[in-house]
């Protein structure tokens, strides 16, 4: 492509470590911010409805602590991977480009998958939605952040596929940046799930 | 071959073991039940801010970002939201709250004597 070298100039700070000095960075970590907004609203929705259970069960009866810290551990470890994956693309390595955001994609959807089961158990036990105000808020805010993973797998499953056969492209390294600041932002806002939603929600 | 600071998986491998330590810190200390239910509460809550700093500085490289000032104000402006957000509704259901699951004559008892009514 003829602006290969303008697309180079433009994602030199990113490859040297600034990135926020990046304009389409910037661009993405004011999304980044305002979707953490949308999440402060859910959290406070979880926050006052949580002993709302209409006589249903509450956190203590449903959550089972064991299975939700292997579903953070995997998450944990998908950001830690994704970090070393975007230092990969700044060094320009395919192969450990492929390596570390394809460890990331499998210990994701591995975090996908156990949440999908937790929420399949729960309905099929008749705690759905529907149930009380307490699970409402639980599966909307549980649920928007699943919803984001997912779209994170899909978006992740298409740059490796672009990556294995262009190689890392000047414009690839600045869309796995984006991807793992994505990513990273995904995990903070798990720490705050696992701790407020399932830690406090069994005390 | 020495990598320059910028370009280092140190950070990250820094970040990911305090955060494992605090995340299983914090579950350990919920399960064991070993303090009272408020001590648990406030220590729980302060090892995931403690975490959210962790993770802030390590893997999202908050001190590289201060060099930028736009971006450093979209993020204060953030923390205003979110904290306006949780905090202002958290306290105006409360006082909600208190109106609705009350029966009426205790409610009006304490708005006489809180609120001068």
């Amino acid at each position: 492509m003829s602006n290969d070298a303008e697309v180079l100039a433009e994602v030199q700070p990113i490859i040297d470590g600034d990135q926020f000095q990046n304009k389409t960075i910037f661009g993405f970590w004011v999304y980044l911010m305002t979707d953490l907004v949308l999440f402060a609203s859910l959290f406070a929705t979880f926050a006052v409805l949580h002993n709302n259970t209409a006589g249903g069960p509450g956190g203590a009866e449903l959550f089972k602590l064991p299975y939700v810290l292997i579903e953070t551990i995997l998450l944990l470890t998908s950001s830690f991977s994704a970090g070393l994956g975007q230092l990969a693309a700044r060094r320009r390595d395919k192969t450990q480009v492929l390596i570390w955001f394809g460890i990331t994609f499998v210990l994701g959807a591995a975090f996908l998958g156990l949440e999908l089961h937790e929420f399949s158990n729960l309905a099929a036990e008749g705690h759905s939605w529907a149930r009380s105000g307490f699970l409402s808020a639980f599966f909307t805010l549980v649920g928007t952040h699943g919803a984001h993973i997912a779209s994170g797998l899909i978006w992740m499953a298409l740059l490796l596929v672009r990556v294995a056969q262009k190689g890392v492209t000047p414009r690839m390294i600045k869309r796995l940046s984006l991807l793992s600041l994505f990513w990273h932002m995904l995990d903070v806002v798990w720490i705050f799930i696992f701790t407020i939603v399932y830690l406090l929600g069994v005390l | 071959m020495s990598t320059p600071a910028h370009a280092s998986t140190k950070p990250y491998i820094i970040g990911f073991v305090l955060s494992l330590l605090l995340t299983t810190e914090a579950y350990i200390l919920t399960t064991s039940h070993s303090f009272a239910t408020g001590t648990i509460i406030i220590i729980v809550l302060v090892l995931a801010i403690v975490q959210l700093l962790v993770q802030l500085f390590f893997f999202l490289h908050l001190d590289r970002m201060a060099k930028t000032p736009w971006n450093i104000l979209m993020f204060v402006f953030m923390a205003f939201t979110v904290s306006l957000v949780i905090f202002a509704s958290l306290w105006i259901m409360k006082n909600l709250d208190y109106g609705h699951t009350h029966p009426a004559e205790q409610t009006s008892q304490y708005l006489k004597n809180n609120e001068d009514l």
